[in-house]
């Protein structure tokens, strides 16, 4: 049996999303820039991709920018918000736990002469809007707070966060990177105070390489690439038109039967965790609720090196991620900063394992994963660094 | 402007008798290497030396590249190819190839010449005196030095004039597949590539055995051990790499024997393995990248505990060098960078943290009687079921 629950990691693309872009790719090839027939056809896929990724969050299509996907929909975000209102302020205010898309792209601000705050979060992986209030500044031009946390499934409180930075003051740009959110939840972000919105299409079973940033219509922002001046001069470059038609088609089919693919999602993630339960030494981070993601599992296998339990599992058909990477050699710096945020202990940084779920899980999948983690666990617990 | 090179050999020109059948493995070398490169060459023995000569476009640096990796040749020599057509006309070529070769004309320099053509209306000496008068003619700076020159300006005579005046060092060493065939113990370190290179410039075909532990090591291990087998391969032609599951056995040695000797002993049990497939394919000696002293299981005590277990001869010759030493020669050989990518072929699992270093046989022995049900039947096991690939360019 073979069970994918690495969907956090990547997903399978949908049937109707391959045959799209394939049809794209060798029928519907032009240019969207070109004027001629073929150049229309193209640019109608474009528009299109438009309107629906545009209704999917309730806002309207000129604020809707194709990237090359999460990684650079932040970066323009963060370095395009950054840039253009600089003379408003230099102090930018982010979470411990985002996506290394925004704490690399931070890291890079701060060598620009930027100042970022990193707030902490509780040990569940939200935010408190407290520590939120506490750090804005007279001078905080933007504030950037995921989602979904890729790691754990916590989800921020993205509404809340939206309320007060209304409160304090309404210049202040608010991104969200929603790479693990889009497609699990709805979304709006004119209704929240959403300035600026990350989505990748890999994630929600589109195709790899392309993703777009939602911006606010009033939201002032620079381009971090140049060139033929495609999308209104923000994104030069020749639009991806099967990669983004196959993203609309992707949106289109994740919010058909959104609620109860959810309801599903959360039974499964209930099943699996309730399973994990009956074994002795599992503990699971971030909320078991309601309030975290229906799609993310992160657990603690006391005594098992993630590492070494991933490829057991993987020897029985099952595809996990380890939440991180064996570091044996740097015990310091070992286990990602998500778990170290969360003040998981040490020895179980290196024991923890990521199981997330998609539309395509099954209840037998479910249940093949957790007889295969009662016959292994115990097994691998016998051999330990000693 | 190159158009053919000539190939020198060092050593292999001392073989006596055997010196035919060296010359034709170089040859073999020379053309499998050759393959990797656009272009088409011939490849032609004459007189103890070879001559590759280009039939068609090709990349120079490439081909050089290539040559560099072909054991036994001591040199390459890129070489300018001219009609025979009288002397003045070679005066010409040769005043031409300085001219182009040499941007710079400031050096002390000589002729030596060969006349294999003998009908030729100069001998060697009169060309040389001759062809020395005209380069001083044309280029005043230069002088000659006919004890030390800066350069060295060969001119053959033959049914074509070659020129050349370069010499770009080889590995040296003799040809694969003039020395036997030897088992190499290959992990994702540093050494043992490259104590594969070493024996496979000495003239030894290779094959190679990796001791693979999943779910303890990933396939990610496994690959860059390949790679690394196939970087070795461009100098010792393709490698026959066994890969050997080794878990149950690690497993074994980890439940029943102490913690601080399992390296020792899992090391006894990979020589034994490794012996046994090298029997069953014909090597005559097991190769291991291991230098005194570098790690607990590399003292002179734990070599000769491991050493114990086999029959065979085995070679290891980074034995005398050091850790920078090894680094550099895997940087030679392009080996380096692979080898420093972070999947360990090791699971720290089985890592003690302070491993014995001055094991004792006895000691040793007795703690692997604790093995013996089973450990037989395993060994026989992880043997017939190992997985071969064949690692190649």
């Amino acid at each position: 049996m073979n069970c994918y629950l690495d969907n956090s990691a990547t997903t399978r693309c949908f049937d109707s999303v391959a045959e799209l872009t394939a049809r794209i790719m060798c029928k519907d090839y032009g240019n969207p820039s070109s004027l001629h027939q073929k150049g229309v056809e193209a640019e109608a896929y474009v528009r299109n991709a438009k309107e629906v990724i545009a209704k999917s969050l309730k806002v309207t299509p000129k604020e809707i920018f194709f990237t090359s996907g999460g990684t650079e929909s932040d970066n323009l975000a963060l370095r395009g918000a950054a840039y253009a209102n600089c003379r408003r302020g230099k102090h930018l205010i982010t979470t411990a736990i985002e996506h290394p898309a925004v704490l690399r792209t931070m890291q890079y601000l701060q060598e620009q002469g930027f100042e970022v705050t990193y707030l902490p979060v509780d040990s569940c992986g939200r935010l408190r809007t407290e520590d939120l209030e506490k750090a804005l500044r007279p001078d905080t031009i933007l504030v950037s707070v995921m989602h979904v946390n890729n790691e754990i499934g916590s989800v921020q409180p993205l509404a809340q966060i939206g309320e007060l930075l209304h409160r304090y003051n309404p210049d202040i740009l608010f991104h969200v990177d929603a790479v693990q959110g889009y497609g699990k939840f709805r979304i709006y972000p004119k209704r929240i105070g959403i300035d600026m919105l990350s989505v990748s299409a890999h994630k929600i079973h589109g195709p790899k390489g392309v993703g777009f940033l939602y911006v606010g219509e009033r939201v002032k922002i620079r381009p971090v690439l140049f060139g033929g001046g495609q999308q209104r001069g923000l994104r030069s470059g020749t639009e991806n038109v099967p990669g983004i038609a196959g993203m609309a088609k992707a949106a289109e089919e994740i919010y058909r039967n959104l609620d109860e693919d959810v309801e599903r999602l959360y039974a499964l993630r209930q099943r699996f965790t309730e399973g994990l339960a009956r074994l002795d030494g599992v503990s699971i981070n971030g909320s078991r609720g309601r309030d975290g993601a229906p799609h993310i599992v992160s657990a603690s296998f006391e005594g098992v090196r993630s590492e070494v339990l991933l490829h057991a599992l993987e020897e029985k058909g099952v595809y996990v991620s380890a939440g991180s990477a064996c570091a044996s050699n740097h015990p310091d710096t070992a286990g990602s900063a998500t778990l170290r945020a969360i003040g998981l202990k040490k020895e179980l940084l290196s024991s923890t394992v990521r199981f997330s779920f998609s539309v395509f899980t099954t209840e037998e999948e479910i249940d093949y994963t957790l007889q295969a983690l009662y016959e292994l666990v115990p097994a691998l617990r016998r051999f330990t660094r000693r | 402007m190159f158009k053919a090179f000539l190939i020198k050999f060092a050593e292999i020109g001392v073989k006596g008798k055997n010196r035919d059948l060296f010359e034709a493995a170089l040859a073999q070398q020379i053309k499998y290497a050759l393959r990797r490169c656009e272009g088409q060459f011939a490849v032609r023995r004459n007189r103890g030396r070879i001559y590759i000569e280009a039939l068609s476009a090709f990349d120079f640096e490439e081909t050089v590249e290539n040559l560099k990796t072909v054991c036994g040749i001591s040199s390459i020599c890129p070489m300018v190819q001219a009609k025979d057509e009288g002397v003045e006309k070679l005066c010409q070529d040769v005043v031409d190839y300085v001219a182009a070769q040499y941007p710079e004309k400031r050096f002390t320099f000589k002729v030596d010449a060969r006349r294999a053509q003998k009908n030729y209306p100069l001998n060697s000496m009169e060309i040389n005196a001759l062809l020395g008068e005209k380069l001083l003619d044309a280029f005043p700076q230069l002088r000659v030095d006919v004890h030390k020159p800066e350069v060295m300006i060969h001119v053959e005579v033959r049914e074509k004039i070659y020129i050349y005046s370069i010499e770009i060092p080889g590995p040296g060493g003799m040809p694969v597949g003039t020395n036997g065939k030897a088992m190499l113990l290959l992990s994702g370190g540093i050494d043992s590539p490259v104590a594969g290179y070493m024996v496979a410039k000495r003239g030894v075909k290779i094959d190679a055995v990796y001791f693979h532990a999943p779910p303890y090591t990933s396939e990610r291990a496994k690959q860059k051990v390949v790679d690394l087998a196939r970087l070795v391969a461009r100098y010792s032609g393709p490698i026959y790499l066994h890969v050997v599951n080794f878990t149950e056995i690690q497993l074994a040695i980890y439940e029943k024997c102490p913690h601080d000797e399992l390296t020792i002993i899992m090391r006894r049990y990979m020589m034994r393995i490794a012996e046994q497939i090298a029997k069953k394919t014909e090597c005559l000696g097991l190769v291991t990248g291991e230098s005194i002293g570098q790690v607990a299981s590399q003292t002179m005590q734990s070599l000769a505990v491991t050493n114990e277990v086999c029959t065979m001869p085995v070679y290891r010759p980074c034995i005398g060098l050091d850790k920078q030493e090894i680094v550099e020669l895997a940087e030679k050989i392009g080996t380096y960078e692979t080898s420093i990518l972070p999947f360990e072929d090791c699971c720290t699992i089985f890592v003690a943290k302070h491993p014995v270093t001055k094991p004792n046989l006895g000691v040793i022995k007795r703690h692997e009687e604790n093995l013996k049900d089973g450990i037989e039947e395993m060994v026989r096991q992880a043997v017939e079921t190992a997985e071969l690939i064949v690692a190649e360019v």
